[in-house]
Protein backbone atom coordinates (compact mmCIF):
# COMPACT_ATOMS: atom_id res chain seq x y z
CA UNK A 1 0.00 0.00 0.00
CA UNK A 2 2.46 2.76 1.18
CA UNK A 3 4.51 1.30 -2.12
CA UNK A 4 1.30 2.55 -4.07
CA UNK A 5 1.03 5.80 -2.45
CA UNK A 6 4.69 6.35 -2.84
CA UNK A 7 4.13 5.89 -6.98
CA UNK A 8 0.94 8.53 -6.86
CA UNK A 9 2.67 10.99 -5.05
CA UNK A 10 6.05 10.22 -7.06
CA UNK A 11 4.52 10.76 -10.47
CA UNK A 12 2.27 12.92 -9.18
CA UNK A 13 4.94 15.89 -7.63
CA UNK A 14 8.39 14.47 -7.39
CA UNK A 15 8.66 13.82 -11.30
CA UNK A 16 5.82 15.62 -12.61
CA UNK A 17 5.52 14.31 -15.94
CA UNK A 18 5.16 17.52 -17.40
CA UNK A 19 7.70 19.94 -15.22
CA UNK A 20 10.28 17.47 -14.24
CA UNK A 21 10.34 14.58 -16.90
CA UNK A 22 9.10 17.36 -19.91
CA UNK A 23 6.40 14.87 -21.07
CA UNK A 24 3.70 16.55 -23.06
CA UNK A 25 4.99 20.08 -23.73
CA UNK A 26 2.93 20.47 -26.86
CA UNK A 27 -0.44 21.01 -24.79
CA UNK A 28 1.23 22.25 -22.16
CA UNK A 29 2.98 25.39 -24.24
CA UNK A 30 -0.51 25.44 -26.67
CA UNK A 31 -3.39 24.66 -24.65
CA UNK A 32 -2.88 26.90 -21.78
CA UNK A 33 -4.86 29.93 -22.34
CA UNK A 34 -7.96 29.61 -20.53
CA UNK A 35 -8.12 27.74 -17.37
CA UNK A 36 -11.18 25.65 -17.88
CA UNK A 37 -9.96 24.25 -21.38
CA UNK A 38 -6.71 23.31 -19.60
CA UNK A 39 -8.39 21.59 -16.84
CA UNK A 40 -10.51 19.79 -19.20
CA UNK A 41 -7.66 18.38 -21.15
CA UNK A 42 -5.57 17.66 -18.51
CA UNK A 43 -8.80 15.10 -17.98
CA UNK A 44 -9.08 13.75 -20.98
CA UNK A 45 -5.68 13.12 -20.99
CA UNK A 46 -6.04 11.43 -17.59
CA UNK A 47 -8.40 9.18 -19.01
CA UNK A 48 -6.65 8.26 -22.17
CA UNK A 49 -3.40 7.71 -19.17
CA UNK A 50 -5.45 4.81 -17.81
CA UNK A 51 -6.48 2.95 -20.69
CA UNK A 52 -3.15 3.33 -22.10
CA UNK A 53 -1.74 1.98 -18.67
CA UNK A 54 -4.16 -1.32 -18.97
CA UNK A 55 -3.68 -1.59 -22.61
CA UNK A 56 -0.05 -1.76 -21.72
CA UNK A 57 0.31 -4.00 -18.98
CA UNK A 58 -1.81 -6.68 -21.48
CA UNK A 59 0.34 -5.89 -23.86
CA UNK A 60 3.33 -6.74 -22.24
CA UNK A 61 2.24 -9.48 -20.39
CA UNK A 62 0.60 -11.50 -23.28
CA UNK A 63 1.65 -10.05 -26.69
CA UNK A 64 4.94 -8.61 -26.52
CA UNK A 65 7.12 -11.42 -24.87
CA UNK A 66 8.37 -13.15 -27.81
CA UNK A 67 9.09 -10.32 -30.12
CA UNK A 68 9.77 -7.36 -27.74
CA UNK A 69 11.33 -5.12 -30.79
CA UNK A 70 7.36 -4.79 -31.68
CA UNK A 71 6.69 -2.78 -28.65
CA UNK A 72 7.01 0.74 -29.83
CA UNK A 73 4.78 -0.24 -32.78
CA UNK A 74 2.17 -2.09 -30.80
CA UNK A 75 2.06 0.64 -27.94
CA UNK A 76 1.41 3.72 -30.49
CA UNK A 77 -1.28 1.44 -32.55
CA UNK A 78 -3.03 1.04 -29.28
CA UNK A 79 -2.55 4.70 -27.71
CA UNK A 80 -4.19 5.95 -31.24
CA UNK A 81 -6.85 3.46 -30.72
CA UNK A 82 -7.84 4.51 -27.59
CA UNK A 83 -7.34 8.56 -28.40
CA UNK A 84 -10.55 7.27 -31.09
CA UNK A 85 -12.59 6.29 -28.74
CA UNK A 86 -12.15 9.28 -26.38
CA UNK A 87 -12.46 11.56 -29.09
CA UNK A 88 -15.99 10.09 -30.41
CA UNK A 89 -16.87 9.95 -26.66
CA UNK A 90 -16.23 13.57 -26.15
CA UNK A 91 -17.86 14.58 -29.74
CA UNK A 92 -21.05 12.25 -28.92
CA UNK A 93 -21.48 13.94 -25.22
CA UNK A 94 -19.85 17.32 -24.64
CA UNK A 95 -19.90 19.10 -27.91
CA UNK A 96 -18.56 22.63 -26.57
CA UNK A 97 -15.94 20.90 -25.07
CA UNK A 98 -15.15 18.99 -28.80
CA UNK A 99 -14.54 22.42 -30.42
CA UNK A 100 -12.62 24.55 -27.12
CA UNK A 101 -10.22 21.69 -27.38
CA UNK A 102 -9.95 21.74 -31.09
CA UNK A 103 -6.65 19.93 -32.88
CA UNK A 104 -5.34 19.34 -29.31
CA UNK A 105 -7.68 16.33 -28.88
CA UNK A 106 -6.87 14.10 -31.52
CA UNK A 107 -3.43 15.02 -30.65
CA UNK A 108 -3.25 13.58 -27.43
CA UNK A 109 -2.05 10.31 -29.32
CA UNK A 110 1.18 12.00 -30.51
CA UNK A 111 1.33 13.06 -26.76
CA UNK A 112 4.73 12.08 -25.24
CA UNK A 113 3.22 11.55 -21.74
CA UNK A 114 0.78 8.78 -23.44
CA UNK A 115 3.52 7.14 -24.95
CA UNK A 116 6.40 7.63 -22.28
CA UNK A 117 3.99 6.31 -19.96
CA UNK A 118 3.43 2.94 -21.30
CA UNK A 119 7.43 2.77 -22.09
CA UNK A 120 8.06 3.61 -17.95
CA UNK A 121 5.99 1.52 -17.01
CA UNK A 122 7.21 -1.77 -18.84
CA UNK A 123 10.81 -0.89 -18.37
CA UNK A 124 9.95 -0.64 -14.45
CA UNK A 125 8.11 -3.71 -14.49
CA UNK A 126 4.78 -2.41 -13.10
CA UNK A 127 1.99 -4.81 -12.50
CA UNK A 128 -1.60 -4.11 -13.28
CA UNK A 129 -2.52 -2.42 -9.85
CA UNK A 130 0.74 -0.01 -9.77
CA UNK A 131 0.60 0.82 -13.22
CA UNK A 132 -2.85 2.59 -12.64
CA UNK A 133 -1.76 4.29 -9.95
CA UNK A 134 1.44 5.35 -11.98
CA UNK A 135 -1.52 6.47 -15.01
CA UNK A 136 -3.70 8.48 -11.72
CA UNK A 137 -0.83 10.06 -10.51
CA UNK A 138 0.52 10.77 -13.81
CA UNK A 139 -2.82 12.44 -14.61
CA UNK A 140 -3.18 14.58 -11.81
CA UNK A 141 0.10 15.83 -12.24
CA UNK A 142 -0.38 16.56 -15.92
CA UNK A 143 -3.49 18.31 -15.11
CA UNK A 144 -2.40 20.03 -12.02
CA UNK A 145 0.54 21.54 -13.97
CA UNK A 146 -1.97 22.64 -17.12
CA UNK A 147 -4.46 24.20 -14.57
CA UNK A 148 -1.06 26.13 -12.79
CA UNK A 149 0.44 27.30 -16.02
CA UNK A 150 -3.05 28.48 -17.40
CA UNK A 151 -4.06 30.52 -14.57
CA UNK A 152 -0.70 31.70 -14.86
CA UNK A 153 -1.04 33.02 -18.12
CA UNK A 154 -4.31 34.21 -17.87
CA UNK A 155 -2.65 37.03 -15.23
CA UNK A 156 -0.24 38.23 -17.77
CA UNK A 157 -2.92 38.63 -19.92
CA UNK A 158 -4.46 41.34 -17.98
CA UNK A 159 -1.14 43.13 -16.90
CA UNK A 160 0.65 45.08 -19.14
CA UNK A 161 3.50 43.33 -20.68
CA UNK A 162 6.60 44.76 -22.53
CA UNK A 163 6.26 43.87 -26.01
CA UNK A 164 9.42 41.85 -26.21
CA UNK A 165 7.96 39.64 -23.49
CA UNK A 166 4.35 39.02 -25.00
CA UNK A 167 4.68 35.60 -26.38
CA UNK A 168 6.76 32.31 -26.33
CA UNK A 169 9.91 33.46 -24.86
CA UNK A 170 8.71 34.71 -21.42
CA UNK A 171 5.95 31.46 -21.00
CA UNK A 172 9.17 29.44 -21.23
CA UNK A 173 10.39 30.92 -18.47
CA UNK A 174 7.42 31.16 -16.58
CA UNK A 175 7.64 27.64 -16.96
CA UNK A 176 10.98 27.27 -15.83
CA UNK A 177 10.09 28.95 -12.39
CA UNK A 178 7.08 26.24 -12.31
CA UNK A 179 9.47 23.66 -12.74
CA UNK A 180 11.39 25.10 -10.11
CA UNK A 181 9.01 25.12 -7.72
CA UNK A 182 8.58 22.08 -7.97
CA UNK A 183 11.97 20.73 -7.93
CA UNK A 184 10.96 21.78 -4.02
CA UNK A 185 9.02 17.90 -3.88
CA UNK A 186 12.78 16.35 -4.55
CA UNK A 187 12.87 16.28 -0.85
CA UNK A 188 9.98 14.23 -0.40
CA UNK A 189 12.55 11.39 -1.39
CA UNK A 190 14.90 9.33 -3.49
CA UNK A 191 12.89 9.18 -6.88
CA UNK B 1 8.09 41.25 -75.33
CA UNK B 2 7.08 39.79 -78.16
CA UNK B 3 4.61 42.56 -79.67
CA UNK B 4 7.84 44.95 -78.95
CA UNK B 5 10.74 43.58 -81.07
CA UNK B 6 8.57 41.02 -83.85
CA UNK B 7 8.44 44.28 -86.18
CA UNK B 8 11.57 45.20 -87.58
CA UNK B 9 13.64 42.44 -88.45
CA UNK B 10 12.02 39.23 -89.03
CA UNK B 11 15.63 37.17 -87.94
CA UNK B 12 15.59 38.89 -85.13
CA UNK B 13 11.91 38.66 -84.48
CA UNK B 14 11.65 35.20 -84.67
CA UNK B 15 13.97 34.44 -81.98
CA UNK B 16 12.00 36.34 -79.05
CA UNK B 17 9.04 34.14 -80.01
CA UNK B 18 10.58 30.95 -79.41
CA UNK B 19 11.98 32.49 -76.11
CA UNK B 20 8.52 33.45 -75.41
CA UNK B 21 6.42 29.83 -76.00
CA UNK B 22 9.63 28.35 -73.85
CA UNK B 23 8.84 30.57 -71.05
CA UNK B 24 4.91 29.80 -71.73
CA UNK B 25 5.44 25.93 -71.34
CA UNK B 26 8.05 26.50 -68.29
CA UNK B 27 5.63 28.58 -66.78
CA UNK B 28 3.59 25.88 -64.97
CA UNK B 29 7.10 24.88 -63.67
CA UNK B 30 8.35 27.97 -62.12
CA UNK B 31 6.38 29.34 -58.96
CA UNK B 32 8.62 25.77 -57.34
CA UNK B 33 11.21 26.84 -55.72
CA UNK B 34 14.20 25.44 -55.80
CA UNK B 35 15.66 22.16 -53.93
CA UNK B 36 17.93 24.60 -51.97
CA UNK B 37 14.94 26.50 -50.70
CA UNK B 38 13.29 23.19 -49.51
CA UNK B 39 16.67 22.34 -47.39
CA UNK B 40 17.52 25.77 -46.10
CA UNK B 41 13.73 26.74 -44.77
CA UNK B 42 13.84 24.06 -42.44
CA UNK B 43 17.77 25.26 -41.43
CA UNK B 44 16.79 28.78 -40.10
CA UNK B 45 13.35 30.61 -41.62
CA UNK B 46 11.44 27.76 -40.04
CA UNK B 47 13.69 25.94 -37.54
CA UNK B 48 11.69 23.22 -35.87
CA UNK B 49 13.31 24.17 -32.44
CA UNK B 50 13.33 28.27 -32.47
CA UNK B 51 10.72 29.44 -34.76
CA UNK B 52 8.17 26.43 -35.08
CA UNK B 53 8.26 25.09 -31.57
CA UNK B 54 8.04 21.73 -32.71
CA UNK B 55 9.08 18.50 -30.44
CA UNK B 56 9.42 20.13 -27.67
CA UNK B 57 9.68 17.30 -25.22
CA UNK B 58 13.33 15.82 -26.55
CA UNK B 59 14.68 19.82 -26.50
CA UNK B 60 14.12 20.09 -23.08
CA UNK B 61 14.57 16.97 -21.93
CA UNK B 62 17.87 16.01 -23.40
CA UNK B 63 19.56 18.89 -24.00
CA UNK B 64 22.13 19.32 -20.95
CA UNK B 65 24.79 18.85 -22.91
CA UNK B 66 26.33 18.45 -26.22
CA UNK B 67 26.75 15.01 -27.33
CA UNK B 68 23.50 14.10 -26.30
CA UNK B 69 22.26 16.78 -28.07
CA UNK B 70 23.96 15.72 -31.18
CA UNK B 71 22.60 11.98 -31.10
CA UNK B 72 19.48 12.96 -30.85
CA UNK B 73 18.81 15.48 -33.42
CA UNK B 74 20.62 13.00 -36.23
CA UNK B 75 18.59 10.11 -34.72
CA UNK B 76 15.33 12.45 -35.81
CA UNK B 77 17.07 13.72 -38.84
CA UNK B 78 17.30 10.03 -39.68
CA UNK B 79 13.99 9.00 -38.84
CA UNK B 80 12.42 12.16 -40.70
CA UNK B 81 14.85 10.93 -44.07
CA UNK B 82 13.34 7.67 -43.54
CA UNK B 83 9.46 8.37 -43.17
CA UNK B 84 9.38 10.98 -45.44
CA UNK B 85 10.95 9.16 -47.86
CA UNK B 86 8.84 6.56 -47.50
CA UNK B 87 5.55 8.98 -47.30
CA UNK B 88 6.01 10.40 -50.46
CA UNK B 89 6.67 7.25 -52.33
CA UNK B 90 3.64 6.17 -51.03
CA UNK B 91 1.64 9.46 -51.27
CA UNK B 92 -0.90 8.37 -54.11
CA UNK B 93 -1.34 4.96 -52.07
CA UNK B 94 -1.83 5.59 -48.87
CA UNK B 95 -6.15 6.47 -48.42
CA UNK B 96 -6.74 9.91 -47.10
CA UNK B 97 -8.62 8.42 -43.94
CA UNK B 98 -6.22 6.35 -42.47
CA UNK B 99 -2.85 8.86 -43.40
CA UNK B 100 -2.00 9.49 -39.79
CA UNK B 101 -1.93 5.72 -38.97
CA UNK B 102 -0.20 4.63 -41.29
CA UNK B 103 2.44 7.74 -40.96
CA UNK B 104 2.49 7.25 -37.30
CA UNK B 105 3.77 2.83 -38.08
CA UNK B 106 5.91 4.17 -41.32
CA UNK B 107 7.33 6.41 -37.80
CA UNK B 108 7.37 3.70 -35.73
CA UNK B 109 9.45 1.47 -37.91
CA UNK B 110 12.44 3.74 -38.32
CA UNK B 111 12.51 4.93 -34.33
CA UNK B 112 12.31 0.95 -34.11
CA UNK B 113 15.46 0.83 -35.97
CA UNK B 114 17.00 3.61 -34.72
CA UNK B 115 16.59 2.25 -31.42
CA UNK B 116 17.72 -0.70 -32.03
CA UNK B 117 21.16 0.10 -33.99
CA UNK B 118 22.20 2.77 -31.01
CA UNK B 119 21.97 -0.15 -28.26
CA UNK B 120 24.12 -1.81 -30.18
CA UNK B 121 26.37 1.09 -31.26
CA UNK B 122 26.51 2.98 -28.53
CA UNK B 123 24.91 1.91 -25.35
CA UNK B 124 26.32 5.05 -23.14
CA UNK B 125 24.51 7.80 -25.46
CA UNK B 126 21.73 4.95 -25.56
CA UNK B 127 21.26 4.77 -21.98
CA UNK B 128 21.46 8.78 -21.52
CA UNK B 129 18.51 9.20 -23.65
CA UNK B 130 16.39 6.80 -22.45
CA UNK B 131 13.05 6.67 -23.20
CA UNK B 132 13.65 9.54 -25.89
CA UNK B 133 14.89 7.62 -28.38
CA UNK B 134 11.26 5.67 -28.50
CA UNK B 135 9.50 8.94 -28.28
CA UNK B 136 10.86 9.99 -31.36
CA UNK B 137 7.57 8.22 -32.45
CA UNK B 138 5.43 10.83 -31.02
CA UNK B 139 7.72 13.75 -31.81
CA UNK B 140 4.88 16.45 -33.23
CA UNK B 141 7.93 17.44 -35.78
CA UNK B 142 7.89 14.29 -37.47
CA UNK B 143 4.18 14.09 -37.91
CA UNK B 144 4.10 17.30 -39.34
CA UNK B 145 6.53 17.29 -41.82
CA UNK B 146 4.81 14.19 -43.48
CA UNK B 147 1.56 15.79 -43.52
CA UNK B 148 2.66 19.29 -44.27
CA UNK B 149 5.25 18.73 -47.03
CA UNK B 150 5.90 14.84 -47.81
CA UNK B 151 2.38 13.82 -48.40
CA UNK B 152 2.13 16.08 -50.86
CA UNK B 153 5.55 16.36 -52.58
CA UNK B 154 7.80 14.14 -54.91
CA UNK B 155 10.26 11.75 -53.33
CA UNK B 156 13.54 14.47 -54.23
CA UNK B 157 12.02 17.55 -52.48
CA UNK B 158 10.66 15.38 -49.74
CA UNK B 159 14.40 13.92 -49.04
CA UNK B 160 15.34 17.87 -49.24
CA UNK B 161 12.87 18.81 -47.09
CA UNK B 162 13.92 15.98 -44.41
CA UNK B 163 17.54 16.95 -44.25
CA UNK B 164 17.66 20.38 -44.13
CA UNK B 165 14.50 20.17 -41.01
CA UNK B 166 16.62 17.49 -39.65
CA UNK B 167 20.06 19.48 -39.85
CA UNK B 168 17.76 22.67 -38.53
CA UNK B 169 16.45 20.62 -35.54
CA UNK B 170 20.14 19.09 -35.05
CA UNK B 171 21.24 22.80 -34.47
CA UNK B 172 18.90 23.98 -32.50
CA UNK B 173 19.18 21.10 -30.13
CA UNK B 174 22.86 21.97 -30.22
CA UNK B 175 22.44 25.80 -29.31
CA UNK B 176 20.71 24.84 -26.13
CA UNK B 177 23.02 21.91 -25.53
CA UNK B 178 26.13 24.02 -25.74
CA UNK B 179 24.22 26.67 -23.82
CA UNK B 180 23.69 24.22 -20.36
CA UNK B 181 27.07 22.33 -20.99
CA UNK B 182 28.98 25.53 -21.28
CA UNK B 183 26.96 27.32 -17.72
CA UNK B 184 25.81 24.19 -16.04
CA UNK B 185 28.49 22.00 -16.12
CA UNK B 186 31.53 24.31 -17.20
CA UNK B 187 32.83 21.86 -20.25
CA UNK B 188 31.74 21.64 -23.71
CA UNK B 189 31.70 17.84 -25.69
CA UNK B 190 33.26 16.91 -22.12
CA UNK B 191 36.47 19.05 -22.23
CA UNK B 192 36.37 21.73 -19.51
CA UNK B 193 36.47 25.04 -20.95
CA UNK B 194 35.65 27.29 -18.23
CA UNK B 195 38.18 28.57 -15.87
CA UNK B 196 38.62 26.53 -12.82
CA UNK B 197 37.59 29.15 -10.53
CA UNK B 198 34.10 29.22 -12.68
CA UNK B 199 30.89 27.97 -9.98
CA UNK B 200 28.80 25.61 -12.61
CA UNK B 201 25.13 26.93 -12.27
CA UNK B 202 23.86 23.01 -11.28
CA UNK B 203 20.12 24.89 -12.35
CA UNK B 204 20.83 24.75 -16.10
CA UNK B 205 21.25 21.27 -16.45
CA UNK B 206 18.07 20.37 -14.33
CA UNK B 207 15.04 20.82 -15.71
CA UNK B 208 14.12 24.03 -15.03
CA UNK B 209 17.03 24.99 -16.97
CA UNK B 210 16.04 23.73 -19.82
CA UNK B 211 12.74 26.05 -20.24
CA UNK B 212 14.78 28.92 -19.14
CA UNK B 213 17.62 28.36 -21.79
CA UNK B 214 15.21 28.00 -24.49
CA UNK B 215 12.90 31.24 -23.56
CA UNK B 216 16.16 33.09 -23.03
CA UNK B 217 17.04 31.92 -26.42
CA UNK B 218 13.77 33.37 -28.23
CA UNK B 219 13.46 36.06 -26.39
CA UNK B 220 17.08 36.96 -27.90
CA UNK B 221 16.18 36.13 -31.12
CA UNK B 222 12.64 38.47 -30.87
CA UNK B 223 14.63 41.34 -29.16
CA UNK B 224 17.20 40.99 -32.21
CA UNK B 225 14.23 41.02 -34.84
CA UNK B 226 12.37 43.76 -33.44
CA UNK B 227 15.88 45.58 -33.26
CA UNK B 228 16.07 44.98 -37.04
CA UNK B 229 12.45 46.36 -37.87
CA UNK B 230 13.36 49.50 -35.80
CA UNK B 231 16.21 49.99 -37.68
CA UNK B 232 14.43 49.50 -40.88
CA UNK B 233 10.98 51.54 -39.65
CA UNK B 234 13.63 54.48 -39.39
CA UNK B 235 15.24 54.27 -42.40
CA UNK B 236 12.68 54.90 -45.22
CA UNK B 237 10.92 57.13 -43.09
CA UNK B 238 7.84 55.70 -41.96
CA UNK B 239 6.58 52.66 -40.12
CA UNK B 240 6.46 49.04 -40.47
CA UNK B 241 3.65 47.24 -38.66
Amino acid sequence: MGDLAWIVISSMLVSNFTLVMFLGLCPFLGVTQQVQTAFRLGIANTFVLVITAMSAWFLNRYVLGPAPFLRTIAFIVVIASAVQVVEMMIRKHYPALFRQLGIYLPLISTNCAILGLAIFQSNRGYNLIQGLAFALGAGTGLTLALSLMASIRMRTELSTVPSLMRGMGVVLVIASFLSMAFMGFAGLGAS
Amino acid sequence: MTAMGAAPVPVIGDAPQVVSVQRGVALPRRPEPPLFGDFMRGIWKENPVLVQMLGMCPTMAITNNVINSLAMGLATMFVLLGSEFIVSLFRHRIPTEVRIASYILVTATFVTMVDLSLEALTPGVHRALGAFIALIVVNCLVLGRQESFAAKQPVHRAVMDALGTGLGFTLGLSIMGAIREVLGNGTFLGVQVMPAAWEPWVIMVLPPGGFLTLGIVLLTLSAFREMRAQRAAVRPGRRIA
